[in-house]
């Protein structure tokens, strides 16, 4: 009973976590039909600037690390779009092999900042001692975690359906040329959304830090598991990245835990059950 | 007198042995590896549309199946050969089916997640692959009891393989089945109103293509005689994207040079930098930014310019 119960917030903390890591990505997809490959590795750089951050600075707040960071990697996004991205707009495929370039730099550059060995990110002090619940004991972090990541998605939520700036992203994903005839300035939603989404992978990558650390190929194991989310949920939606997420954590957990050597094997089942009989995911809206 | 120069061409590959030093064999029979590796994948991406970005799977489980039958269960080259081709072929189809059910960047993000989890499998599975150590002490395949342990040797083994599925790859497009895969390429609601089933043509060329990438999985691995995960990263795929974009996609000879650019690059870089990856990931920048055609038709058009100047 104890595994179950430990698993099962285990499960709800990653899926936290890789809610807070396929948003982004799956909003940038949603407006901009953009594959961003470097979604990963802006996870792992703010991984990396956590451990730098809380490890030099002996008891600064993960929270304002997490917004500080978020806002770091969000300016190194946009400027990846307005310097890059933009000019490759009638070429999605070149969009996409930039993405990669840039994410093969930016995780070799982390390699050569910061080594080879895993760097550990300090669980903040007041959320170490365990809780208690019910006669069983939780880590804290973990349970915090997964608040976060319900809290983000009631704000992307409420970002995107009550705030014009959400009804103009939406008028964006829809129609974009319509949008830019009633005089919606689309391609500055697209460095928005794009900056917005680079900053939520990196907040998610402080966030993460306390139990994932930071190593080198950081990277390359988030951005699988993110991929996998969205195709699952249906690639753009919301509602979809935040279910998809929850489904893969649970299903990765268990997997971990029950059976270590065929996890990615497991991982990858539900995915092509639902490509099979469900090809625009389970949330997803078949794009015209 | 197009074909001599054809003849004169392919039998100036099989000289460097008579004066090359080993090193330099040895970094040709790597090019002409990669080239098979780069043209199969040429296959998906020029001539199919279909942006692959997981092609590193049939040249890994090629590899892996190959060096575990031989190593670890006594099979001979010959039998491993055919089982480690066979299972690559299965693969592809499998991973044909899960794929093909999307297409454009949906396509390329199934391809990557499958080959993460292969790539994932060889790492965690060590039990079966050995993990991060891969498998080391394999051996060649002697050939008709010509042993090719020799650089030389070895060298002119890979050059028949490449001739072989180089002229293989290229009746392949220029067949009927060709045409009407790059039929599907540009026009697949008018190919399907013609009769022709856009899906299966996919598949097929999806399967062929996974085909060439396990023989060149197979001469990868009987040249390092080792295979580590990283054959199946997402860095080894996108080497071979690379190559195929940087040298021309939809072109026959573009990701030969393409992939012989790459290999180079890699070479000599490493040499005096250490970052690797760092530098391939400024060169695809470069490449897309700059030169998005690619080098064989750039220099295709500045040849035509030339001619047209001259007559």
């Amino acid at each position: 009973m104890q595994f179950w119960i430990i698993q099962g917030l285990n499960s709800l903390s990653l899926g936290g976590l890789l809610f807070l890591l396929s948003s982004g990505f799956s909003l940038i997809f949603g407006l901009m039909r953009l594959a961003n490959l470097t979604h990963g590795a802006f996870f792992m750089l703010g991984t990396y600037f956590a451990a730098v951050a809380l490890r030099s600075f002996e008891g600064l707040n993960i929270w304002i690390t997490a917004l500080g960071v978020g806002v770091t990697v969000a300016a190194m996004g946009g400027l990846f779009e307005r310097l890059v991205l933009r000019r490759l707009r009638a070429n999605p495929l070149g969009q996409v092999l930039v993405t990669l370039g840039m994410s093969f730099i930016i995780s070799d550059a982390c390699l050569m900042m910061w080594g080879g060995d895993s760097i550990p990110v300090p669980t903040p002090r007041n959320l170490q001692a365990p809780t208690r619940l019910f006669g069983f004991v939780f880590p804290t972090y973990r349970l915090v975690l997964v608040g976060c990541a319900i809290a983000a998605a009631v704000v992307l939520y409420l970002l995107l359906e009550r705030t014009r700036l959400g009804a103009m992203i939406r008028a964006g994903v829809d129609d974009s040329q319509m949008a830019r005839a009633v005089g919606i300035r689309v391609s500055n939603l697209f460095t928005m959304v794009f900056a917005l989404g680079a900053g939520i992978a990196g907040a998610a990558g402080v966030l993460g830090g306390p139990i994932l650390s930071a190593y080198p190929g950081l990277d390359a194991d988030m951005l699988p598991l993110a991929l996998i989310v969205v195709i699952l949920g249906g690639i753009g939606s919301l509602p979809g990245a935040f279910v998809g997420s929850f489904i893969i954590g649970t299903i990765y957990t268990f997997g971990t835990a029950l059976f270590p050597e065929l996890a990615y094997i497991i991982l990858f089942l539900p995915m092509i059950f639902v490509i099979a009989f469900r090809p625009q995911g389970l949330f997803g809206r078949v794009i015209a | 007198m197009k074909w001599l120069a054809t003849i004169v061409i392919v039998a100036s590959f099989a000289l460097p042995p008579f004066f090359a030093g080993d090193f330099y064999i040895n970094l040709a029979s790597q090019i002409l590896i990669a080239s098979i590796f780069a043209l199969s994948l040429n296959l998906l991406v020029g001539f199919g549309g279909m942006t692959s970005l997981g092609h590193a799977s049939y040249l890994g489980i090629a590899a892996y199946v190959s060096a575990l039958l031989t190593s670890r269960y006594g099979f001979g080259h010959g039998a491993a050969a055919m089982l480690s081709l066979s299972a690559t072929v299965v693969m592809a189809a499998l991973f044909g089916l899960i794929a093909l059910r999307a297409s454009g960047l949906g396509f390329l993000m199934i391809t990557l997640a499958l080959s993460q989890v292969l790539w994932g499998l060889a790492y965690r599975m060590s039990g079966v692959t050995n993990g991060d150590n891969g498998v080391a002490g394999l051996t060649r395949p002697a050939p008709f009891g010509i042993p090719l342990e020799t650089p030389a040797s070895f060298y002119w083994f890979v050059l028949f393989i490449a001739v072989l599925s180089f002229l293989m790859m290229a009746i392949f497009v220029s067949s009927a089945f060709g045409s009407s895969l790059r039929g599907v390429r540009d026009q697949p609601r008018r190919m399907a109103a013609l009769g022709f089933n856009p899906w299966l043509i996919r598949w097929i060329t999806f399967v062929y293509a996974g085909f060439w990438g396990g023989i060149s999985g197979l001469l990868y691995v009987y040249y390092h005689k080792y295979i580590h995960p990283s054959a199946l990263s997402i860095t080894s795929s996108a080497e071979a994207l690379l190559g195929v974009i940087a040298g021309g996609s939809g072109t026959l000879g573009g990701p030969v040079v393409g992939a012989a650019v790459v290999l180079l690059l890699k070479n000599f870089a490493s040499a005096y930098v250490e970052r690797w990856n760092m530098l391939l990931g400024f060169v695809f920048l470069f490449i897309v930014l700059v030169m998005p055609a690619g080098i064989v038709p750039g220099v295709e058009k500045l040849t035509a310019r030339f001619r047209g100047k001259r007559s």
